[in-house]
């Protein structure tokens, strides 16, 4: 290699360097930009929190409720409908988060996103921006449910950094399915076709996981997919904080797990949403 | 004096040099080259199909060129595409303006993507209120506007950064005559004021024939006449624009469109309507 071009590398690379704190800059003010847009839209619609929040509250209420007294759904700690509500804030979370695409189908078909990749806004901030959006819609929802939990007397223990520490997980949470969502949009590209893609990655991630039943009655196979599976991690932490239940320190380990679902899901959406215009 | 001893005159802002874009096995742009000049009203005219929203992506950054080269503002659009970005504005033919959104925090939506100082906005925003006369529906959501009012809404968002050129992909498609006067008086007004360079698309030949200083005809894929609607009229000995498309390309019914772009541009005349 000649030394012209070492120089040249190197010169390159400074500047990158240099124009680090530039685009950490634009970067922010671009998912800013973004996630403001969102929370006025939630703001002109928000109805919408409540007709998403009867879902999960015939979850827990019919099915919790019916199963109630039945000690190894509960992992053998009492009232089932309190081992159950983690999971059912972070289905109702992950509902929310999985049709997101959509929003990126519909933006496509009008005309919107040519416009917003057009803008000088990093990709990687209108997908943080979009998966805020979603996890402002969660947090709503999570509210509502937390607000209904405590009127029906279900027995979660109530501290001040369980509650927090439980919705910062449920925001990773959601914001990373939400990223999940746009990749599979950029990908399939139809209404019609996402909608069946949507159904086939739900369910299977929903019973696949801890929400509503502990690892430990699953069969092998099962237990195995609910490791690989994000929103196990997700429900794990939740009970963890909220009911104090099946702790053993892995708390950690399930932040450490969303967040870097969050990352990994966020720039492989960067690199595909701008796909989804051709 | 001719329109491109005109044009050499002045700066050029844009610069498009054998420009090639295949999807698959079809050439969508056949290799074409053409410059447009500061200050300019350029459109690029045709048939569905025959390249011109395929080349304005490529100005825009969405599409990457096959072959060929192009510069608006100064930058490649293939290395600079950033600095590209930053200095147009671009109304898609479909409509970008979210309707869950009022119009306003629309307006506010675009100046913060496209990066204008929280200090200028709400001056840059009433600016654009004003030059596309918005002021009676800013309050309004997105998706009760008509289609002239979104449409002005839009070209407002794009103005919002003070573009070098305004790219305009079929502006008035779908609108009705009085809607469509309205946003030409805008367009007008705004280069008479502010000198706004605009690249329009469009397949209206009178529209183009009034409006615009300079006009390539394109036909798949390849740009089959430049100059001044006056030039091309004389060129070709006929009395209207619409006579120099069919001497071009020798009449023939158009065939490009496919199923997505017809149902998606039905559906906009239905918003629109």
């Amino acid at each position: 290699m000649s030394a012209q071009a070492a120089d040249v590398r190197a010169g390159s690379v400074e500047a990158a360097v240099r124009s680090l704190p530039d685009r950490a800059a634009r970067l922010r003010d671009g998912t800013l930009a973004m996630g403001w847009a969102e929370l006025h839209k939630l703001r002109h619609d928000h109805l919408d929190i409540f007709t998403r929040s009867v879902q999960p509250l015939l979850w827990l209420f019919i099915f919790g409720t019916a199963l109630q007294h039945n000690h190894a759904l509960s992992g053998g700690s009492g009232d089932y409908r309190a081992y159950l509500a983690p999971g059912v804030m972070a289905q109702a979370a992950l509902f929310v988060a999985i049709f997101f695409g959509l929003g990126v189908i519909w933006e496509r078909d009008v005309g919107q996103l040519q416009r917003l990749l057009a803008t000088p806004l990093p990709r990687l901030g209108i997908v943080l921006g979009k998966a805020t959006g979603a996890a402002i819609r969660a947090l709503a929802q999570a509210v509502v449910l937390l607000v209904v939990i405590a009127i029906a007397r279900i027995s979660i223990q109530w501290s001040v950094q369980g509650v927090v520490g439980a919705i910062a997980l449920l925001l990773l949470g959601t914001a990373g399915f939400a990223c999940l969502s746009m990749i599979l949009a950029s990908l399939v590209k139809t209404r019609e076709r996402f909608m069946g893609i949507g159904q086939l990655v739900v369910m299977p991630l929903f019973f696949a996981s801890s929400a509503l039943y502990p690892l430990a009655i699953m069969p092998a196979w099962l237990r195995v997919l609910a490791h690989a599976n994000p929103l196990s991690y997700e429900v794990h932490g939740m009970r963890d904080l909220l009911l104090g239940i099946s702790a053993g320190g892995w708390l950690w380990l399930d932040f450490a797990v969303m967040s870097s679902f969050l990352v990994v899901t966020a720039v492989v959406a960067a690199k595909t949403y701008p796909r989804a215009i051709l | 004096m001719t329109a491109l001893a005109r044009v050499e005159e002045l700066e050029r802002v844009v610069e498009v040099e054998g420009l090639v874009v295949r999807f698959g096995e079809v050439e969508a742009v056949a290799g074409i080259s053409f410059e447009v000049g500061s200050g300019e009203v350029f459109g690029l005219l045709g048939p569905n199909g025959a390249g011109k929203t395929t080349t304005i992506r490529v100005l825009t950054t969405l599409l990457r060129p096959n072959e060929g080269s192009a510069f608006v503002a100064g930058h490649d659009v293939v290395r600079a595409g950033l600095a590209v970005r930053q200095s147009i504005g671009y109304v898609p033919q479909a409509i970008s303006i979210d309707g869950a959104l009022t119009a306003y925090e629309n307006l506010e939506f675009y100046g913060r993507a496209m990066g204008v100082p929280r200090q200028e906005r709400r001056e840059r925003i009433e600016e654009a209120v004003d030059a596309m006369q918005l002021a009676s529906f800013l309050d309004r959501l997105g998706r009760t506007l008509s289609g002239g009012m979104l449409r002005r809404l839009e070209i407002a968002t794009a103005l919002l950064k003070q573009p070098v050129v305004l790219f305009l992909d079929e502006p008035t498609v779908g609108l009705d005559p009085t809607a469509r006067r309205l946003v030409w008086e805008r367009l007008e007004l705004l280069r008479e004021e502010a000198g706004t360079t605009v690249l329009v698309t469009t397949h209206q030949m009178e529209e183009a024939e009034r409006q615009c200083d300079r006009i390539a005809l394109m036909d798949r894929g390849r740009i089959a006449a430049l100059g001044s609607p006056v030039e091309l009229r004389s060129r070709f000995g006929v009395p209207a624009l619409e006579d120099v498309f069919t001497e071009v390309t020798g009449g023939r019914l158009e065939e490009g469109g496919s199923f997505r772009d017809v149902r998606a541009s039905r559906r906009r005349s239905r918003r629109l309507g």
